[in-house]
């Protein structure tokens, strides 16, 4: 978290077409591409509901420092056509300095982006394209954005390599790319050269944080995972499927997501570390399910994928309002786990964190990914193969005598006998029971049985790894999740200004950890508290289980729209 | 629960049965149950730390904790997930299924679909007494339509549900009935069910002697199939729709294809699987 891209370093460049004109693809090749030629980078997608066809957008912003989350504005816009392009202008704010080269054939921008004031152009994209076998115009495109970025465009071949599988080899590739790369150098166009390339490319990983996500659970050791499809959460799943038949683990598809938890849960029980990957809806069908794990002790992780809300809500655009559901969305007192990746790559660490806790702790943990950090791909320093081992839960060997599943222990954790265990025979239970298991309605078994579930999530030393703290001031930014990204940045920038800031992003929201905020907070004054949520959810949950200090303010939007930086920048300047 | 030492081979009865005292009404029908699911597991020797029961809510849910097995005992109507995933992830346990008529065909109807045709191998044990017992007295899928209740007085107007045919049509490879009345019946259609690889859904007649006194007279009118089982599909359906509801045996028994277990000896790496994100 110590580094933040600065506005100068980084270039946005936004890729827009119908749906099937390869703006994605585009935009996947470019960020793969100035990936192996040392860059960070970032690329979100957005695409409307339709299945096939409609809309696409593909915002790629590159930097030398690893990219958090986008910018204020965009740098280049290329359009492949001008379908349905009004649905994106508010995701691609242009202004005068902006570039938009469109295709000749696509006809004139939309007013709505005309009237940024960016200044607009032309190049045959598809004309060009037809000129070489299997040429597409999001290829010559490709071409056109080397030369205004002044990146090579081996990269570029490099990363298309998998387009031979559509009949573009490399020999073409190479041709079209260069068609738009000579067809941008023959007009006087202004060049975005990207700064000086970072080595050390080599040891960088490209991916999604879905699949960072995924990653984390291999890690920690989950071996079973059921789920029942959910946008935008079944990525991670599907990219799960493989692996679990490689690792000799099971992928199970649900008839729906009550199912796929309680297969968890009973994979958990038979001693396999065990998952499910869903969003809002879903989550809130599992809410009982995650009541029975809190009760039975039962480990269980879900990746809860954000999506806007309520019901049906945005289900292809990213928001942080799920985090009531996920906190306290249980029925009865019920502690449980909650985290929150703060950015693409660390969606692995929290998920395998996650697991890790879990098992350690024998309670359920919802990991609170969105869409913008599952959806965004992501150039990404290679995660430690050692950072973390698979998680580890105490295991009973119940020798003579009684063995008693809740027992009271010192730290509440009872070692869990694994079915098939000669003498550790029991009954998981979603009833209130005593220390053995068995049902139990009496005042003083709920009472020590409450008492054992929370302190067990007391008693544990969480570590550093609860809340990531960057600089120092007076004035401090309380953020979370995906919403941290821009916070940084804007931090960044108001360092440059001289104003001395520091940001607590907090990847631990369950249980609350009063005394820990309380240091990390300690000669703070005023405290900016940054959300995507329409009704200030984190803002809500702080008030109820911390002390802030000095003044609080609130800036908070709900989805689709990112929090720009440029919002949290102004207002710590209006604070300084 | 908990005994010091694993019991040597040759498993009585007996051995099954835990200290905790059931919560059902004397005369209820689950104790017959209950009984034969004991002396099933001791025909078949099954050292009691090898065999799960998993449950969800209501009288007949309760059984798990009756038993010296393993037991889970989860949410209403959950049971057939919560048991799928025990059983993939441990094949080598025998998992057997404890429901009713209300967990098993209303609210956790759904499962009840996808587990006849996802075809794990479990034993799905249904204790029908066509009433809500533990909530005192509601109508269920299996009640008659003019059952007078206090929910539904001059009864719920609704069909019946034919809980063996559904089974029969969502793919289910073993289909058997039995009678709380009769244990060693209960016993032996287990016994099968349990060998059974696959999916094998037992549904137990088990009068609820406080809601439904009236079906003490099951035990004057149910009678034996009284002939093999069938693994023609058309065949088992004409009988399962001709039959009155109150006959006992194996309807169906055929092999539909097994749910696939996990690979074994996939020997994948997981450093492997991660190089694919290097740039």
């Amino acid at each position: 978290m110590s580094v933040s891209v600065s506005p100068t370093d980084a270039v946005a460049i936004a890729i827009m077409g119908s749906g099937g004109a390869g703006a994605i693809t585009a935009g996947g090749l470019l960020l793969e591409a100035a990936g192996r030629a040392g860059w960070h980078g970032l690329m979100t997608r957005s695409v409307g509901p339709q299945i096939r066809g409609g809309e696409a957008l593909a915002m790629v912003r590159l930097a030398t420092a690893p990219v958090g989350g986008h910018g204020d504005r965009f740098d280049i816009l290329l359009a492949l056509d001008w379908h349905n392009a009004d649905r994106f202008v508010d995701e691609t704010p242009l202004d005068a300095g902006s570039l938009i080269v469109a295709d000749a054939e696509a006809g004139e921008p939309p007013a709505a982006i005309l009237a940024s004031g960016a200044r607009w152009v032309t190049l045959p994209l598809e004309q060009l394209a037809k000129q070489v076998p299997a040429g597409r115009a999001n290829i010559v495109a490709l071409g056109v954005l080397a030369r205004l970025l002044a990146l090579p465009l081996e990269p570029l071949v490099t990363a298309g390599r998998t387009l031979a599988s559509k009949g573009l080899d490399a020999a073409h590739l190479r041709q079209a790319l260069a068609a738009g790369h000579d067809a941008a150098a023959s007009r006087d166009l202004p060049v975005r050269p990207l700064p000086a390339a970072v080595a050390g490319a080599a040891t960088r990983w490209l991916l999604t944080g879905n699949e960072a996500a995924a990653l984390g659970a291999l890690r920690g050791g989950v071996r079973f995972v059921a789920v029942y499809p959910i946008t935008p959460a079944t990525d991670l799943s599907e990219w799960l499927a493989p692996p679990l038949q490689r690792l000799g683990g099971h992928l199970i598809q649900a008839e729906d997501e009550i199912a796929a938890l309680n297969m968890v849960l009973g994979a958990s029980y038979g001693g396999v570390p065990a998952l499910t990957a869903t969003s809002g809806p879903g989550l809130a069908l599992m809410t009982e399910t995650l009541g029975l794990a809190v009760a039975a002790e039962i480990p269980a992780v879900v990746v809860n994928v954000m999506r806007g809300g309520p019901s049906t809500g945005i289900p292809t655009k990213s928001e942080q309002s799920d985090l009531n559901i996920a906190l306290y969305g249980l029925h009865g007192d019920a502690p449980h786990l909650v985290l929150a990746p703060n950015s693409v790559g660390d969606c692995l660490f929290a998920t395998q964190w996650a697991v890790r806790l879990s098992e350690a702790l024998q309670c359920p943990a919802i990991v609170l990914s969105d869409q913008f950090l599952g959806q965004s791909q992501a150039v990404c320093d290679r995660p430690p193969a050692n950072g973390m081992e698979a998680a580890s839960r105490a295991v009973a060997m119940p020798g003579p005598g009684r063995y008693d599943r809740y027992a009271l222990t010192a730290d509440g954790v009872s070692p869990m006998a694994r079915p098939g265990t000669p003498g550790g025979q029991h009954t998981a239970d979603g009833l209130e029971h005593n220390a053995h298991g068995t049902p139990s309605s009496r005042a003083v078994d709920h009472q020590a049985q409450l008492d054992k579930r929370r302190d067990k999530l007391l008693c544990h030393d969480y570590g550093p790894a609860w809340a990531e703290v960057e600089g120092d001031g007076e004035l401090a930014v309380l953020t979370w999740g995906s919403a941290t990204g821009p916070v940084l940045e804007a931090a960044a920038r108001a360092r440059a200004q001289g104003l001395a800031v520091r940001v607590v992003a907090l990847r631990l929201l369950s249980p609350p950890l009063p005394a820990r905020l309380a240091a990390l907070l300690e000669g703070a004054r005023r405290v900016l508290v940054v959300e995507q949520s329409h009704s200030r959810q984190f803002y809500g949950y702080l008030r109820a289980h911390y002390a802030l200090p000095g003044e609080v303010r609130v800036l908070n939007q709900p989805g689709p729209l990112p929090i720009r930086p440029a919002a949290v920048f102004a207002q710590l300047m209006q604070w300084r | 629960m908990g005994k010091p030492q694993p019991i040597p081979t040759g498993h009585a009865a007996k051995d099954y049965k835990s200290e905790v005292k059931p919560i059902w009404c004397p005369g209820c029908g689950h104790f017959g149950v209950q009984a034969a699911l004991f002396r099933a597991l001791a025909q078949l020797d099954l050292p009691p730390e090898q065999v799960a029961v998993v449950s969800g809510i209501g009288c007949s849910s309760r059984l798990p904790a009756y038993t010296e097995c393993y037991g889970f005992h989860g949410i209403h109507g959950r049971a057939l997930p919560l048991a799928t995933g025990l059983k993939l992830a441990r094949p080598e346990l025998t998992v057997i299924v404890a429901s009713g008529d209300g967990d098993a065909f209303s609210i956790g109807g759904n499962h009840f679909l996808h587990a006849c045709r996802r075809n794990v191998d479990l034993t799905c044990i249904v204790m029908d007494n066509e009433v809500y017992g533990m909530t005192k007295g509601q109508p269920s899928p299996t009640s008659p339509p003019d059952w007078d209740s206090k929910l539904a007085p001059g009864g719920a107007r609704v069909s019946p549900l034919r809980p063996l045919a559904v089974a029969l049509a969502a793919g289910a490879g073993f289909i058997a009935r039995g009678f709380s009345g009769d244990p060693n019946g209960i016993a032996h259609l287990l016994v099968e069910a349990i060998r059974h690889p696959g999916f094998a859904l037992v549904q137990v007649l088990s009068p609820c002697v406080t809601y439904r006194p009236e079906e003490k007279c099951w035990k004057q009118q149910v009678h034996a199939a009284g002939i093999e089982p069938t693994h023609d599909l058309a065949e088992a359906a004409r009988r399962l729709f001709a039959d009155d509801g109150l006959t006992t045996g194996i309807f169906y028994q055929a092999a539909p294809p097994p749910y696939p277990g996990a690979v074994t000896n996939a020997g994948g790496d997981l450093t492997a699987i991660e190089a694919q994100f290097a740039l």
